[in-house]
């Protein structure tokens, strides 16, 4: 038996971009999308919707989206003008329709940087921060059996930080969300997480020193200092994060520079 | 790697430019602003203080090559960043939707253009005399000193030295009241300007945490908003006709 709900049903106008391919023009569609319980996620009535014009023949809204419930970091998505809708530290696939008004006109649009391609009408290729991510390179740890716990001290408060570091999904929305398509806030919380440990230390400058480089090299934008990024965030991480990049990639910047290198040594790290 | 490339080559690098030649300037703003409001004391305090500062020849040029240089990167800095950020977002939103961003922060491009264009006027009229010329210090009569002007408590200006008229050229300057407006409108937006700066330089050298992010907006509200009226003071008063101008100078200027 399923129980009653108190759901209210609204309709709105969905306005998408609608772009065939990375190369064909795109341009603004409107789609009536009427009846919709107000308990439906966000994804869920573009799934309503998409039924509807596959029904009629037409090509349904592309759209990226795995998990569905927050940690993924594959959906994206503009909605009025934010990045991932309405909410405060969600993501798109959490966003319920009971957050819009009934005859609401609701714009979707890509995440729009220039380092983010579309592929098609709503998904773009994000792999720029995979890039990133790579250029990171690894860290030296000694493998082998499980270690014993606290083997490693590691103060709470850093350990906290850390992990609010790492909380980071990598959905994008911080570059969506930036007037400048500015990739920092990814790029600083990717470099703390690891920054603020101890078994990040050893390739911590060379970490921050190339991921800031490959930030800049894939076209990102800049950071103003305005902070729409971490407002942006569906893990609320903090533009803190962003001034301890700052600080690293100069103390980076500076050691590297004055540092010794052993003439025999082969590689870098 | 190479310093100079990890700080001219790279965007964090060019931020920390605009921050540290920020400081620069603002130091100079304030340290400009506290001389010049020597001028609401007796004429001997200004105009003294100009003959001081003109008397540290090389030292001045030091100062103002300095400057200079600072106000170069400064506008360097920010406009290869502003094109590249142009260009990281070819295609624009349909819909733009800000949360957070302050007014001030949105509004850094056109308050530097204005500021720009301000400090040129500022040098053409009070430095180097090419608007207002009648009433340009060179051309005014000269002031005799009445005290000695003494800095740190070392004799800089002897009394009974003859010295340009400093005073009398700000306050027949200010006189028109088209040209204090605009210098009040110019501070206005320099402070809004800093407003936004004097917050955002902590960030880039990454001393800025949520822990006393909101004590250091007050500090910078409060400290924009004494520097936006301590500006306002000189041609405010001169305006009121609350500093009057020596007659010998007014003299001088009378057709």
């Amino acid at each position: 038996m399923v129980a009653e709900t108190n759901s209210n049903m609204i309709s709105i106008t969905l306005r998408v971009w609608r772009q065939a391919g990375p190369d064909a023009p795109g341009k603004f569609v409107d789609y009536p999308a009427a009846n919709l319980s107000t308990h439906m996620s966000f994804l869920e009535m573009l799934d309503v919707v998409n039924d509807g014009l596959t029904l009629k023949g037409e090509e349904p809204i592309a759209f990226a989206h795995d998990c569905r419930e927050g940690i993924c970091g594959t959906c994206s998505c503009t909605i009025n003008g934010k990045a991932h809708g309405p909410g405060h530290g969600v993501a798109t696939c959490q966003i319920y329709m009971r957050a819009f008004r009934d005859g609401e006109v609701i714009v979707v649009e890509p995440f729009r940087a220039r380092a983010f391609p579309l592929v098609k009408d709503l998904v773009v290729d994000r792999s720029a921060f995979d890039q990133i991510i790579q250029a990171g390179g690894f860290i030296s740890v000694r493998t082998g059996a499980a270690p014993d716990a606290n083997s490693i001290p590691v103060p709470k408060t850093d350990a906290d930080l850390a992990m609010d570091a790492a909380a980071c999904i990598g959905c994008g929305a911080c570059v969506a969300a930036c007037k400048n398509a500015s990739a920092m806030l990814f790029v600083a919380a990717k470099v703390s997480q690891l920054g603020l440990l101890p078994q990040g230390q050893p390739e911590r400058d060379s970490r921050v020193l190339a991921m800031v480089n490959t930030m800049d090299a894939l076209g990102f934008g800049s950071c103003t200092n305005q902070y729409e990024c971490s407002a942006a965030c569906p893990k609320t991480i903090s533009h803190d994060f962003i001034a301890r990049l700052n600080r690293d990639y100069l103390a980076a910047s500076v050691r590297s520079a004055f540092k010794p290198v052993s003439s025999a040594a082969g590689g870098s790290g | 790697m190479n310093l100079a490339v990890s700080i001219f080559g790279s965007t964090i690098g060019r931020k920390i430019i605009i921050a540290a030649t920020g400081v620069i300037l603002i130091g100079f703003a304030v340290g400009h602003l506290v001389g010049n409001l020597q001028i609401f004391e007796e004429a001997d305090r200004i105009n003294g203080y100009g003959a001081f500062l003109h008397q540290l020849g090389p030292l001045l040029w030091v100062a103002r090559i300095v400057l200079l240089a600072s106000v170069i990167l400064h506008i360097w800095a920010a406009t290869v960043l502003t094109l590249e950020n142009h260009a990281a977002r070819q295609i624009k939103y349909g819909v733009k939707h800000t949360i957070q961003a302050t007014l001030a922060s949105r509004m850094m491009r056109w308050t530097g253009v204005v500021v720009l264009a301000f400090l040129l006027y500022h040098l053409a009229h009070f430095t180097l005399g090419f608007t207002q010329v009648a009433t340009y210090k060179e051309n005014l009569p000269l002031y005799t000193m009445v005290g000695d002007y003494r800095v740190a408590g070392f004799l800089a200006v002897k009394s009974g030295t003859q010295v340009l008229d400093v005073r009398s050229m700000v306050i027949l300057g200010f006189s028109q009241p088209v040209v204090s407006l605009f210098y009040i409108v110019a501070v206005g937006l320099l402070s809004f300007h800093l407003l936004h700066g004097a917050d955002s330089l902590f960030q880039t050298f990454g001393w800025r945490s949520q822990k006393w992010a909101g004590a250091l907006r007050k500090l910078v509200i409060v400290f924009c908003a004494l520097y936006f009226l301590g500006n306002l003071a000189i041609p405010g008063a001169v305006l009121l006709g609350k500093i009057p101008v020596a007659e010998s100078a007014r003299a001088a200027v009378r057709p």
